[in-house]
């Protein structure tokens, strides 16, 4: 059993936890409905109202909002309340279009940080620590959501922000950091760093870390455990439905808990939108059940998960997902199967080959033909045809493990899949031509 | 004393063979012996070179190359010479994963390439049993 920051709401059962999001959806849809006219039209469009919404069972009867959406309301066609009421606006750094800027009452921001605090605490934090934050500050969340969280918990704040590493090292040694809130490959940077300057794992005060904002493997996470002598945690979270701390990993390191209290979640096919049932893969979607600036109902993440109902070790009842596997964007089916590129680069990961690969597809006879591409390092290379023969099988072998469908692999030389602009072509898709 | 061969991995694509053996030709370097195994997907070019150091730095540039120890035994000219060699390492365990004949010049006459799983202890056998084989200096 660990520590929690809320207990009765971590550990509240399944019946409490429906009860409080029964009770806030029907407010929240009834606050949406009267303020958002965006997505008021979405609702009469569908025919909604909002009375049909009598609890979470019948959220699936409401409208998606996605990206797009965002982009269409763009600055204040999605804000829940009045201007003057907001105390903060955050935003993301995407680069294609136009920003997402998202807008918090001080309401707002005090459940993100709650939230943030939850997942100070959940690795470890108390009013002792001392929490290095070096996700950058500013628009993104970051490391306004860490920062929060560690005044909430009573910590030690350093808000370092991103970049210059001999800054953060010397606070890190001279301050005695104990918690460290980066993104995973900054982490892996500052690790290497500290060994370049001769330091050892035992040397810092560092005992754990939250790691966040881009994708990671679990041998990532082995290596930063490793190179900082500490506990390595993810967390999620997306400027759209508040920032880090929508979930947050516990002691048991295997899946993040999800804040329910605050955010109901859904599993849906990326292709027909409909709700599939709990632990099947699918895209996450969350409602945001009592923000009040910038209330999403039903966003469509994008990102592929899966949830898990199983008992947590660390006693928290709310519901875990898998880190996401890839984005709904890069979903192929192949065979009727769902597969992500990620996936793949998963298992090369694992089986000790570099992420260089390319998937082709053709239908022929009307079934689908599902080719993998591999690139071979020199090490892997053997004189003797039946070594590089077995070694190909056993990539087959984790590739249908995996994916659940058998490709073919082929190694191939290093260099010699395609790329575009210095970027490999991942996908071939040759049965687009046939249909 | 054995000798080293170099392999190289190449994709079963029309040229990619030629691109490799015109490399070396650009680098005077002269193949002694090669021979190619050939799969539906890919082929492993196995060869001793005049300078296998340089052989590898040419090709690793931009192909998987690998270096292996063989032994080169000279074959008599006579019946049974081969299966002699082959009977040696037979009766001592040692298996053969593939072999090829060349003919090293004129005046050194013709060899067999083994590769086995145990080359220090075939070079062993070779040469408690009289038989001749080849060095690297021969070659260079
Ligand atoms: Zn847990």
């Amino acid at each position: 059993m660990g520590n929690y920051f809320q207990p009765e709401i971590e550990t509240a059962s399944r019946e409490e936890i429906l009860a409080i999001q029964n009770e806030k959806i029907v407010r929240q849809i009834k606050h949406v409905y009267e303020n958002v006219k965006y997505y008021r039209d979405l609702m009469d469009e569908k025919g909604v109202k909002p009375e049909d919404i009598k609890g979470v069972e019948d959220i699936h009867k409401l409208p998606f909002l996605s990206k797009a959406d965002l982009r269409e309301a763009y600055p204040y066609g999605l804000l829940g309340t009045d201007l003057k009421n907001c105390v903060r606006i955050q935003s993301t750094s995407g680069t294609t279009g136009k920003r997402v800027v998202a807008f918090y009452t001080q309401h707002d921001i005090d459940l993100w940080e709650e939230c943030c605090a939850r997942a100070i605490v959940a690795v470890g934090g108390t009013k002792e620590d001392v929490v290095q934050v070096c996700y950058g500050y500013g628009l993104f969340t970051g490391g306004a959501g860490l920062h929060g969280g560690s005044h909430k918990v009573g910590c030690l704040t350093l808000p370092m922000s991103s970049g210059n590493t001999d800054r953060q090292i010397q606070f890190m040694m001279d301050l005695q950091s104990t918690i460290l809130c980066c993104t995973p490959s900054y982490a892996a940077y500052i690790g290497e760093t500290l060994a370049e300057m001769g330091y050892k794992p035992g040397d810092n005060k560092l005992k754990a870390g939250i790691f966040g904002a881009e994708p990671w493997t679990e041998e990532m996470r082995q290596s930063i455990q490793k190179s900082l002598g500490i506990k390595a945690y993810d967390i999620y979270g997306l400027t759209e439905i508040s920032g880090p701390g929508v979930a947050f990993e516990c002691e048991a390191q295997n899946g993040m808990h999800i804040n329910e209290d605050h955010f109901y979640v859904e599993v849906i096919d990326p292709e027909t939108g409909e709700v599939l049932p709990e632990g099947s893969k699918g895209e996450l979607v969350f409602t945001a059940l009592d923000k009040e600036a910038f209330p999403m109902i039903r966003y469509r993440t994008r990102d592929i998960c899966v949830l898990s109902r199983e008992k947590c070790s660390c006693g928290r009842t709310h519901v875990k997902m898998t880190k996401p596997m890839g984005r709904s964007d890069d979903m192929l089916i192949i065979r009727g199967v769902n597969v992500f590129p990620s996936q793949i680069e998963t298992v090369l990961l694992k089986e000790g080959y570099t992420p260089n690969y390319q998937i082709e597809l053709d239908r022929i006879n009307n079934s689908d033909t599902f080719e993998i591409k591999v690139e071979m390092a020199p090490e892997q290379f053997s004189d003797i045809v039946s070594i590089n023969q077995a070694k190909e099988k056993k990539l087959e072998q984790a590739m249908r493990t995996m994916l659940g469908i058998g490709p073919k692999v082929r190694l191939v030389p290093p260099k010699t899949i395609a790329r575009s602009e210095g970027k490999a072509v991942r996908v071939i898709d040759h049965r687009k031509l046939h249909d | 004393m054995a000798i080293q061969q170099i392999s190289v991995f190449v994709e079963n694509k029309q040229g990619k063979l030629v691109e490799t053996v015109k490399a070396l030709a650009e680098n005077g370097i002269n193949i002694r012996a090669m021979s190619i195994a050939d799969t539906k997907d890919f082929g492993i070019l196995r060869m001793i070179t005049s300078d296998n150091a340089k052989t590898q730095e040419v090709l690793s540039e931009d192909t998987v190359v690998n270096t292996t120890d063989v032994i080169a035994v000279k074959m008599g000219d006579y019946p049974g010479a081969l299966y002699k060699v082959i009977d040696i390492l037979a009766k001592a365990d040692i298996n053969i994963e593939y072999m090829y004949a060349f003919t090293a010049s004129e005046a050194l006459g013709a060899y067999v390439v083994f590769r086995v799983d145990d080359v220090a202890h075939a070079q062993k056998l070779m040469d408690e049993n009289g038989m001749e084989s080849l060095d690297n200096k021969d070659l260079f």
